[in-house]
């Protein structure tokens, strides 16, 4: 008889590869003021970025962990190593990039997309950024797109205004934690009235184990300007428990627009605590469109808060919870001025004992008259094991407002199966045909190049059995 | 006779109940035929166990396709052998549009790739013999369709999917004089010499267009009676009550 050989045994996830975990310089474990002074020291900080590090210390030091969403005990910051530089500078050219870092990312197709359809590059590995491109039609528009720590040494005054101010270190835990070690992420900046066609892209790779990736990106996109922006994360699979806590500040002022793509699949070890912001000014745009496969536990809320009025938000998203994850995701909105919208489409999978909860927060304050918001989220459950939850908080403060919530949970049901099937279509495809026609929303919004990557996703996880 | 289709002394329970209960069933290659009967007689049974749908249990009997036992098989691989089933109600499939969806199920029933230029020409021109809206080859599969539209649909499929057996289960209800028209052409389309079609149902209407070779009466899980074309027309006029034994309820079947 063949012998079944399940996917869970084989590493054979394109993601799961991993390099030696070879390294400039790696933190010693734990979390302490001698450790944040360290970090600051490496990075040759001004003094103003050190105090704030150390003031999110004495934060993180304070906040509880939360009592509510996943089971969080397990880690153990005592464990991980907040701070790993990898044996590279910042290269603006891949052939400069150490040959193993640069074929990480050859095998992630991050410099191949960038030939073909992107119009800036970052590649963050562990710690720090190791490249960073952008196209040289954009510099002349005045577009800024670098690394953080050069940001903060190149651009001070419009980091200091904006860091951290859209995210308060008070917000949580994880985002003190953040502030005080953050290392790596992206910067940028779009002048008033310019208009970014084609996407930047920064790819975030956690490759030493037991660590922690905590870089911030922080987009200005300038009135009247407009960006689509791309995040994609990946990590090798390690058995220790590894830590993302990364932070997102977005700034779309009066008329711009921004569009912000996330496919994440962080390696099914990780702990996702991540947290994103966007504040949108008169007139202003923020899109969301958001893929989450990996990650054993995430919690992961972004937000929009609607300053300016007729500022307009979308949320479009799925998560797909596999064995062993438990993925509490959701989106928040505050509508914080006349005439602002908001749409939002999630959507999530589990399968085999998966946990998809949707938590949200739909806020409309006094103000915020004759505004709109319409919510739909739908889940779809692959057997009887496996949960999902919708755990949606409105609060609506004025009666001047259309708002709309629609929840759907379903499952597969046997006689869709035997409809495929009796057209040709084997088990395992029918399936599969299901979960990607469910999830087509969110891969429609999607570059080509992530939609293709995630119905393969989509595949891997469906992928059962081999041989 | 070329035999195709060949169903010898068929049990078949669901949920549990007894509903096939001895039924003999032969299709010879280029036949039509027709099995009618009352509800529950066990129509959409015999359909599901030829495509050995699991909700359906045979107990007993055998199924053979070409002369190789198909009983047992799983239902995409039966598909592939070249049997086709048009739903009476077909599953609606979110965010899979009909086109890509009859690619896929080409591919798969063809074992082979599917040349895109080929398949659109040939997709394009059997919707517009359908008179269906070129516009549905991008809808979502069966979402929001009417019935008629659902039905034109399915055969869209049976064109595309061309098999060597076609088994339309009670293609006939819910539709319109027009659709009734549009979907018996379909099968006039398909239909050569060397494939065949089963029809299931209850109503004759379809029929009319049709040159039917055998008619089959099923009463209570059982081939009550075998004849020609004027069968039909003895079932318009005076229904099943002369082949139901005894004064037992019908249940509706779904």
């Amino acid at each position: 008889m063949k012998k079944k050989t399940k996917i869970e045994d084989i590493n054979s996830n394109i993601y799961d590869f991993r390099n030696e975990d070879d390294y400039d310089f790696k933190m010693k474990k734990g979390l302490t003021e001698e450790i944040v002074k360290e970090i600051s020291k490496e990075k040759n900080e001004p003094d103003w970025m050190r105090d704030i590090r150390l003031e999110a210390l004495k934060v993180y030091n304070k906040l509880e962990l939360p009592t509510w969403g996943p089971d969080l005990s397990e880690l153990n910051m005592d464990e991980i190593s907040t701070y790993v530089r990898p044996k590279s500078k910042l290269n603006s050219s891949w052939d400069d990039v150490p040959e193993d870092i640069k074929n990480t990312f050859e095998k992630l197709g991050i410099p191949e997309a960038e030939r073909n359809s992107l119009a800036g590059v970052g590649a963050q590995y562990d710690s720090e950024v190791v490249y960073h491109s952008i196209k040289e039609e954009l510099v002349k528009q005045g577009v800024i797109y670098t690394d953080m720590e050069s940001a903060v040494r190149d651009y001070p005054e419009l980091v200091k205004e904006h860091f951290m101010k859209c995210v308060p270190i008070t917000d949580h835990k994880f985002v003190a934690l953040h502030a005080a070690v953050w290392s790596g992420g992206s910067f940028v900046y779009v002048p008033k009235g310019v208009q970014v066609d084609i996407p930047l892209q920064s790819y975030f790779r956690l490759n030493s184990p037991e660590s922690g990736q905590f870089e911030h990106t922080l987009i200005i996109v300038d009135e009247g300007a407009s960006l689509h922006f791309v995040e994609g994360c990946s990590a090798p699979k390690y058995n220790k428990v590894n830590l993302h806590a990364g932070c997102v500040e977005l700034y779309v002022k009066d008329n711009a627009y921004l569009r912000y793509s996330t496919i994440e699949n962080w390696s099914k070890n990780m702990l996702n605590l991540n947290t994103k912001k966007a504040i949108a000014g008169k007139n202003a745009k923020i899109e969301w469109v958001s893929g989450s496969f990996g990650s054993k536990k995430s919690m992961l809320y972004p937000m929009s808060i609607l300053n300016g009025e007729g500022a307009k938000t979308e949320y479009t998203g799925i998560s797909f919870a596999g064995e062993g994850q438990n993925l509490d995701t959701g989106f928040k909105v505050v509508h914080n001025a006349p005439n602002t919208s908001s749409l939002v489409n999630a959507k999530s999978i589990s399968k085999d004992g998966g946990v998809c909860t949707y938590r949200a927060l739909v806020r409309v304050n006094e103000n915020a008259k004759n505004s709109k918001c319409s919510v739909s989220c739908e889940s779809l459950m692959l057997d009887n094991i496996s949960r999902s939850d919708t755990i949606p908080v409105n609060d609506i403060r004025t009666d001047d407002v259309e708002f709309s919530h629609e929840a759907k949970i379903g499952k597969i049901s046997d006689k869709t199966i035997f409809y495929l099937m009796s057209k040709g279509i084997s088990e395992e495809d029918a399936k599969a045909m299901i979960v990607r026609g469910f999830a087509s929303p969110v891969s429609k919004e999607l570059p080509m190049e992530y939609a293709v990557e995630m119905n393969n996703l989509i595949n891997l996880e469906l992928e059962g059995a081999i041989g | 006779m070329d035999t195709l289709l060949k169903i010898k002394d068929l049990y078949v329970n669901a949920e549990d109940k007894e509903i096939l209960k001895g039924l003999n069933l032969e299709i010879g290659k280029g036949e039509i035929h027709v099995v009618m009967g009352p509800n529950g007689a066990g129509k959409s049974t015999l359909a599901n166990s030829i495509f050995n749908n699991p909700q359906y249990v045979k107990k007993s009997g055998s199924i053979e396709f070409e002369g190789e036992d198909i009983t047992n098989s799983k239902t995409d691989e039966i598909a592939r052998k070249g049997i086709f089933m048009s739903f009476q109600s077909p599953e609606e499939i979110p965010g899979v549009s009909v086109e890509n969806f009859l690619r896929f199920a080409k591919s798969k029933v063809t074992q082979e790739p599917v040349k895109a230029f080929a398949f659109r020409k040939e997709m394009k021109d059997y919707m517009t013999k359908l008179k269906m809206n070129q516009n549905y080859a991008k809808r979502d599969l069966n979402v929001g369709f009417s019935g008629g539209e659902k039905k034109k649909n399915e055969i869209l499929q049976l064109l595309m999917l061309n098999p060597k057996l076609a088994i339309l289960d009670e293609t006939d209800s819910g539709l319109d004089v027009d659709a009734v028209k549009t979907v018996s052409e379909g099968i006039k389309m398909f239909k050569n010499s060397e494939n065949s079609v089963l029809i299931i149902t209850h109503n004759a209407k379809i029929l009319n267009e049709l040159d039917i070779d055998y008619v089959h009466i099923l009463v209570d899980g059982k081939i009550v009676k075998t004849g020609g074309s004027e069968l039909v027309g003895q079932i318009e006029q005076e229904g099943f009550a002369q082949y139901r034994v005894g004064e037992e309820e019908y249940e509706e079947e779904n």
